[in-house]
Parts: structure tokens; C-alpha cells; sequence
């Protein structure tokens, strides 16, 4: 039967070629459209540490004086709390971290210095976050505690300087001083950038460098301080900076704190642990306040609103444009139904159901849905390598995955057989005596 | 009645007439605001720099190995690897003048500060962007001067970015003037800069702050020309190429600058870039979003004109007896033309009428959500008529098959 109504599908989308096509390019364009922008939504919108996440979170307290943070502590810790709280190993893992760009030079490779973003953070760092390692691995924490001049280099900064060869051993020129590679990542991508997602709900929608690669260069945390001293980036100050860049006892925050609980009962623990600091700070006169926070990873992300407005209003409007496709489709289809509703009166006549005619004009809208699909997918690759071009941070990530394609065409195809699901019912419903009386 | 013929044929296509309606105030209340968000990034592409752009360079570079203490004798250094490179450019044949400049318009390295009219600020409090550079920076940037005079060769002072010395002279941006002093006579006065006193010598016409970033926009005219070459481990210079020479200028700054340090850090992306690519990297995702709204409401225009054709076409099909009957009857061609003109005419009105009320909604929730302005009612208007026109073209050649109908059709079975 179903063989049957695909023929007699294909025969009725062969009468008129210009309105099948018409059909077809709607629906593609629309699915198209929705499909490049869902996708980024999607990569954009993703969990950076799927199963881990929920583990992660971002404790802040607030050093700065009365009523300076407004709603909440600010985004960043003052150096003296980061240290404070991390020395004390409350929690399964937790890394500090700084951020500052720093001058490097390999010595044995013939590049021109380069000016790279480097990370200062604690040996826990990789373990927390899962980073994959190419060759070596991440200092140990009697490196840390040596205050040894070793450092961890993404493969990307590798390939440029070493053409992608093993350089563990080798020696880098950072900024003054010489530091020994000890391991190289592997190529390590999480969308957002998690750790260093901050100020989000200041920066009225543009967020694209929240998807930003991962720093080039990482250190052990206090050596690191050393090493690049003077070029440390605040997130704010609420006095003057003796030195900028040297910001350990300037009226700053600028160090991110991160840790991993792994039960309900550890968070908890660790929740009151901060408040417990933030009370002892204030007694001792150092805080002016004793909020605190200590959102998840996601709810961090969601805190700082990490999908730029751009593309969510891309999204919007790429689906508004997908319904005007399906509007216009389903004119199309219920004009083209009734105009055969002789034909349709003669079948019923002959015995067919009104649900055979029904099923026949959905299998026809599903097949404008199936062609329109591909179209659809053809025009996804397209749209994604558009933004693949754009000069925008999360350019490189845009790529169509097993999921979304398949939802590509179940989109195409459910969308199509709701436009044809009023034409099919309104057709099924053609009076035949009505129709054979005018023939 | 001339219209009843066509409401009463209009009452038996009911389903099909609403979708045409939705369809045609969908497209208008996004092609409104698609058009309106077009609009407003072109006019912010627009704005002018109040530079002379063309044949304008910013190099940015940061030497290895420099001094890091911020004492006189490390300052000193400093300044001399300055002053040899601007030495170094300004020898150079395609280049026509060049200065020390921490900043350019729209290039993003933004220092800024407020004015007032006393020292303890208190009162007037106007926001600018602070141009530190020397005597050279205005005539290479090409910065209409209105009123005053340029800076002098022994009024630049040098020090890092945090060092103490105050300079005594500005030059202000017209803005800036205006609202320090509303009547006109800002030139000569004393005005404080973060608390620090400082003398107005020129008043250049305009000059655009270097950020485009939305929290600067209510200020992005306030510019300040300080008198200080900023001393550190970097530097930055503009460079005005001599006419049409900007690219040799561009390649002759570099292997100069490379022949004087070679381990300096000026790499290809930020190190050597004129302004006009500078512009294109600012503006380049306000270009890209502009490009695909246009995109969006071009094939939304024609997927909602050919849906109007195709669903014409299929009417005009189906009513080729009833049509062939007018015609016997006497109406001439030209009554049948205008029977589906007119009940395109009220389609189309009926759309238009609800599509400006969900354009307004519309624009209201991206108000809320968005940060979008106002949609202007011209707009609206615009967006109507194209409609309405559209729409009229699109009935237009299934209507003349309609009009060629021959009244014989009356006499035969359908």
C-alpha cells in the first residue's frame, strides 16, 4: 500500500515541477537556516566537562569594601583569600588560577618571539579538568612546591615552535628566564572556556570570547608569578596599583579559584567552610562583608550568560523564517489537495477511506519533507562553513555531528507532514457524491 | 458593489486566504526589523574617525629583554629604544611623519579619565578617551585642528603609564570643550584631569575614542591628546604613509624596525596594520550580521511572493468555469485582471494590518531582550508599501491568465 501511495505521491509532484520545486526550496532554505543556527546554539550551549560538571565548582568570597560589589561577590578572589582558601584543602581537587600574556622565545627553534596568553595554576588543574596530554605530562606538586621553572604548552604553541615534534625536556625563553617543558598538551578544546568565564552579565551579550581557545603557555602558580611578574591582569581594583601587573598585595581581584567536590555532603561542608572564612575575615576586620557564592560549573555558565545575543537572535529569527516556509508550504499543499478533489472523489467512490486519502497526501508532503531534508543538509554545510569564516572566537568549532544531522532531516520531515497535516485532513473530508455530480 | 463578487469568492478559500495573511505579516514584521537592524549597523560601520584613515599605520610592538624596573635610569633606557625607533621611521622614504601613540580610533587599547573644573571634581564630570603621544601625534593621525595650537617639542614630558609628571597642556576634542564649558570658550582654560590641573592650548574638530564596545558609546567622541610619550616593555607609534605608499610603507616599517631589534614581538596579526584594516576587523561581524539579515529578508520576500503566485495560480485553475461564466456574462478582461488585483489588494491589507502589529511586538521584545531600539515608523511604512507592491506583482501573472479565460469555458463540462 505504502509502495502505492509513493507512487501515486511521485506522480503528483511530477504534474507540477515548478511548485514542487518551489515546496522543496522553501522547506530546504528554512531547515537550512534553523539548522546552522540551532548548531551553534548547540555547540555553544554544551556542557565543557560532560559527567564531570556537576562536580566542578567556582567558590567566591569578597574582599572588596562596602558596597563596592553590587549583587553578589565580585567574579574574581583578592590574591591573600585564593591562597588562603586553596592552602587549607577543603576540597578533592582545586586549582588557582592567573592569567597575564607573556613574550616567548624558543631558543633552538628559528620563530620570531612570540606575545601568547599564558595561565598560572596549581599541579590539580589538569586532573580536574581532564586535559589530554600529546607527550609528558603536568608538573608534580614537588615542582610546585620547589617553586621549579617548568611549564605545560598547548600542541598548538608546540607545532609552531616545534614543528609538533616531542619537546618535553626542551627549554623555553619566558619573558626573562629560561623554563623547561614538561609536558605538551594534546589538542584540547572546551566550549566555553570555562575556567576563565567571568563578567559575563557586564558585557550586554557579547560573550564570543568566552569561546576563546585555552591559554598557550601554563605554569605552576606561584613560579609563574615570578616568572611573568608585572604583566598579571586584574578583574578589578578598587584602589591604586603600586605596580600593574603585580598585584599580590594590591587592592585587586584577579585569581580564580576552582575545586571539585565529589558528594552532596562535600559541597555542603565546603559551602560552610567559605562562609566560616568570610565570618573569621570580617571579625579580623580584612572583609567588609561576609557574602559568598559558590555556584556549579553550569550554573556559573548560566550566571554569566555565555551564549552571545547574536547568535541566539540568529536562532530566533531563523526559526520564525523556518514557520513562514512552513505557512507558505502548507498554502501550497491545501491549493494543490483540493484542486484534485475530483480525483480524490472519484477513489473515494471506487472504496478508498478517508483515512487512505489521508495517509496518501501525508506520504506526499513527507516526500517534499525527504528531498527538502537533503536540500536542508546541504544548505546546513553551507551556512556552517559561512560561519566557519566569521572572525568570531567559536568559528572553528562549527561543525554538523551525527546528531544534528539526523535531526536535520527528522526536523524536515516532521515539519513538512505538520504543513501537510491540514491539507491531507481537508482533503479526506471532500464529499464525493459533490464531486462526481460536476465531472 | 465591485468588490462583492471577490469577498464572496474569498469566503471559499477561507484557509488558504488566513495562511496567505499569516504568511504576509510574518515576512513584514521581520523584514521590518531585519531592514531596521540593517540600517543601524551600517550607520554605525559609518561613523567617522575624524582621522584621515587612508594612509594611516599603527605599529605596536614589545621588546625582549627590556628594562622591567619602572626607577629613572630604566625609564631612560626605555625612552632611548623609543626614541631610536621613531629615529629609524622617520628616515624612511615612504613615510611622511610619524609619532608616539599608545592609541588609535576603533583599535580597542583604550586609556581613559574625567575632566572636571576643580580639583575636587566635584561638579561638571565629562568621560574621555586619553591620547598620550608627542608633538607629532596630531598631524599624523590628521586630526582637524579648530581652535589653538599643536603641542611643542619642549612640552612633551616621558614617563611609564603610572609615573607621577603631570602634563600642564592638552589638546580636547570639540566635545569634550562643549561640555566643559557650554559657551564656547574652552581654549586658554584650566581644567582637571582626574584632579590634576592642565591648560586647553587647541580644540581639534573630532576624534573617536578607541573603543566601539557598547559601555563607551555615550561618550565615543571625548578625546584628549596628552603630551606624553608612554615609557615601558612596549610601544606604540602612527605612521602617516606618504599618498598611495601606504603598503610600502607598512614593509619598509617592518624590516627597518626588524634590522634595529630583531627579537622584538611585532607579529603579522597585530604588529604592523593600517587603519583601514583596522576598520575592517572592528566592523567585520557588524558586516557579517548585516550580510545575513539582507540574505534572510531577501529570500523571505521571494519565498512569500512565489507563495502568493503558486496559491494564485491554483484559484485562477480552479475557477476557470465560474471565471469563463463572467466572461460570457460580460465582464471584459480587464474586470477579471482587477477581481484578483483587488482580492490581492485585500489579502495583502489584511496581512499588512497584522504584520505591523507584530512588527511593533516584536520590536518591543528584542527592546527587552536585545538592547534594540526604537523601530522607527517609517520603517513600518516602507515595509508596508514593499508588501503591498510585492504582493501585487506576484498576482500579477497568474491574474493576466485569468483575464485570457475564453467565455466559451461557460459553455463546456469542467
Amino acid at each position: 500500500m505504502f509502495a502505492y501511495y509513493l507512487d501515486l505521491a511521485l506522480r503528483s509532484l511530477k504534474r507540477n515541477k515548478v511548485l514542487t520545486a518551489l515546496m522543496v526550496l522553501a522547506i530546504a532554505v528554512g531547515i537550512g537556516a534553523s539548522m546552522t543556527t540551532l548548531t551553534v546554539m548547540h555547540l555553544l550551549s554544551g556542557d565543557p566537562l560532560p559527567g564531570r560538571s556537576q562536580h566542578i565548582f567556582y567558590p567566591q568570597v569578597d574582599a572588596s569594601p562596602a558596597g563596592y560589589a553590587k549583587g553578589g561577590p565580585l567574579d574574581m578572589l583578592d590574591y591573600r583569600s585564593a591562597v588562603d582558601l586553596w592552602s587549607a584543602h577543603r576540597a578533592d581537587r582545586q586549582a588557582l588560577l592567573a592569567g597575564s600574556d607573556v613574550k616567548v622565545r624558543a631558543p633552538d627553534a628559528r620563530v620570531p618571539p612570540l606575545m601568547v596568553p599564558m595561565l598560572a595554576t596549581t599541579s590539580d588543574f589538569f586532573a580536574m579538568f581532564k586535559v589530554p596530554f600529546r607527550y609528558g605530562s603536568a608538573w608534580t606538586a614537588a615542582d610546585a612546591a620547589s617553586r621549579a621553572r617548568v611549564a605545560v604548552i598547548s600542541s598548538n604553541l608546540n607545532d609552531r615552535l616545534f614543528g609538533g615534534a616531542d619537546s618535553v625536556g626542551k627549554t623555553l625563553r619566558l619573558k626573562d628566564s629560561d623554563v623547561r617543558i614538561v609536558g605538551v598538551m594534546d589538542a584540547w578544546r572546551p566550549s566555553p572556556l570555562f575556567y576563565d568565564v567571568r563578567a559575563g552579565r557586564f558585557a550586554e551579550g557579547q560573550t564570543s570570547s568566552f569561546y576563546d581557545k585555552p591559554e598557550d603557555v601554563f605554569m605552576p602558580f606561584f613560579s609563574g608569578l615570578e616568572v611573568n611578574d608585572g604583566n598579571f591582569w586584574q578583574f578589578t581594583c578598587w584602589g591604586n596599583v603600586a605596580t600593574p601587573g603585580h598585584l599580590q598585595d594590591a587592592p585587586c581581584v584577579w585569581v580564580g579559584l576552582w575545586v571539585q567536590l565529589d558528594s552532596a555532603a562535600k559541597v555542603a561542608d565546603y559551602r560552610a567552610f567559605i562562609a566560616h572564612y568570610a565570618q573569621q575575615q570580617k571579625a579580623l576586620g580584612r572583609f567588609a562583608t561576609t557574602q559568598t557564592r559558590m555556584p556549579s560549573l553550569m550554573q556559573w555558565l548560566v550566571f554569566n550568560h555565555v551564549v552571545p545575543s547574536d547568535v541566539k537572535l540568529q536562532t530566533w529569527l531563523a526559526f520564525a523564517f523556518l514557520a513562514i516556509c512552513l505557512f507558505n508550504m502548507i498554502g501550497l499543499l491545501l491549493a494543490k489537495f483540493l484542486r484534485r478533489s475530483s480525483e480524490i472523489g472519484v477513489r473515494r467512490a471506487l472504496g478508498a477511506s478517508r483515512g487512505a486519502i489521508f495517509a496518501q497526501c501525508l506520504v506526499e508532503a513527507g516526500m517534499v519533507g525527504v528531498v527538502g531534508g537533503i536540500g536542508g543538509w546541504l544548505l546546513t554545510l553551507l551556512g556552517l562553513w559561512l560561519v566557519r569564516r566569521q572572525p568570531v572566537e567559536y568559528a572553528d568549532l562549527a561543525h554538523l555531528d551525527i546528531g544534528m544531522l539526523g535531526l536535520t532531516f527528522a526536523l524536515a520531515v516532521v515539519a513538512s507532514l505538520m504543513a501537510g497535516f491540514l491539507p491531507a485532513l481537508r482533503a479526506s473530508r471532500v464529499a464525493p457524491a459533490l464531486q462526481l455530480k460536476t465531472l | 458593489m465591485r468588490l462583492h463578487p471577490t469577498l464572496s469568492a474569498l469566503r471559499q478559500h477561507k484557509a488558504g486566504v488566513l495562511l496567505i495573511v499569516l504568511q504576509i505579516a510574518l515576512t513584514l514584521a521581520i523584514v521590518c526589523n531585519a531592514i531596521f537592524v540593517i540600517g543601524q549597523r551600517i550607520e554605525r560601520m559609518n561613523r567617522p574617525t575624524g582621522t584621515v584613515e587612508d594612509g594611516l599605520i599603527r605599529i605596536s610592538q614589545s621588546w625582549f629583554g627590556a628594562p622591567a624596573g619602572d626607577d629613572a635610569a630604566s625609564v631612560e633606557k626605555l625612552d632611548a629604544l623609543q626614541r631610536t625607533d621613531l629615529a629609524t621611521l622617520r628616515n624612511l622614504p615612504d613615510v611622511q611623519d610619524v609619532a608616539a601613540s599608545t592609541s588609535m580610533p576603533l583599535q580597542g587599547m583604550i586609556y581613559s579619565g574625567t575632566l572636571s573644573l576643580n580639583a575636587q571634581q566635584t561638579g561638571v564630570a565629562v568621560s574621555a578617551a586619553y591620547y598620550y603621544g608627542d608633538e607629532h601625534l596630531r598631524p599624523t593621525l590628521g586630526v582637524r585642528l579648530i581652535a589653538g595650537r599643536d603641542f611643542r617639542a619642549d612640552e612633551i614630558l616621558h614617563r611609564t603609564l603610572t609615573g607621577e609628571a603631570a602634563p600642564s597642556v592638552i589638546i580636547v576634542s570639540k566635545p569634550v570643550a562643549g561640555k566643559l564649558f557650554p559657551d564656547g570658550d574652552a581654549l586658554g582654560k584650566t581644567v582637571y584631569q582626574d584632579g590634576k590641573p592642565a591648560t586647553i592650548v587647541g580644540i581639534v574638530e573630532r576624534l573617536q575614542t578607541p573603543t566601539t564596545a557598547k559601555w563607551g558609546s555615550a561618550w565615543d567622541y571625548n578625546s584628549v591628546l596628552e603630551p606624553i610619550r608612554v615609557d615601558g616593555a612596549s610601544a606604540s607609534y602612527a605612521v602617516r604613509a606618504r599618498p598611495g605608499r601606504e603598503q610600502a610603507a607598512m614593509r619598509e616599517a617592518r624590516k627597518a624596525l626588524l634590522a634595529v631589534d630583531p627579537l622584538r614581538v611585532m607579529p603579522d596579526s597585530w604588529g604592523i596594520q593600517s587603519l583601514s584594516q583596522i576598520r575592517d576587523k572592528i566592523y567585520r561581524a557588524d558586516r557579517g550580521m548585516a550580510l545575513m539579515m539582507a540574505a534572510v529578508c531577501l529570500i523571505l520576500v521571494v519565498v512569500t511572493a512565489a507563495g502568493i503566485a503558486g496559491l494564485t495560480s491554483f484559484w485562477v485553475g480552479q475557477r476557470r468555469k465560474q471565471i469563463g461564466v463572467r466572461r460570457a456574462l460580460g465582464a471584459r478582461r480587464i474586470d477579471i485582471l482587477r477581481h484578483f488585483q483587488v482580492e490581492n489588494l485585500l489579502i495583502a491589507g489584511g496581512g499588512v494590518l497584522l504584520g505591523v502589529v507584530l512588527a511593533l511586538a516584536l520590536n518591543l521584545w528584542l527592546m527587552t531582550h536585545y538592547e534594540m531600539a526604537r523601530l522607527p515608523l517609517p520603517y513600518v511604512g516602507i515595509g508596508v508599501l514593499a508588501m503591498l507592491v510585492i504582493g501585487q506583482a506576484a498576482v500579477f501573472m497568474p491574474a493576466r491568465r485569468a483575464s485570457h479565460v475564453p467565455p466559451v469555458v461557460a459553455t463546456r463540462a469542467a
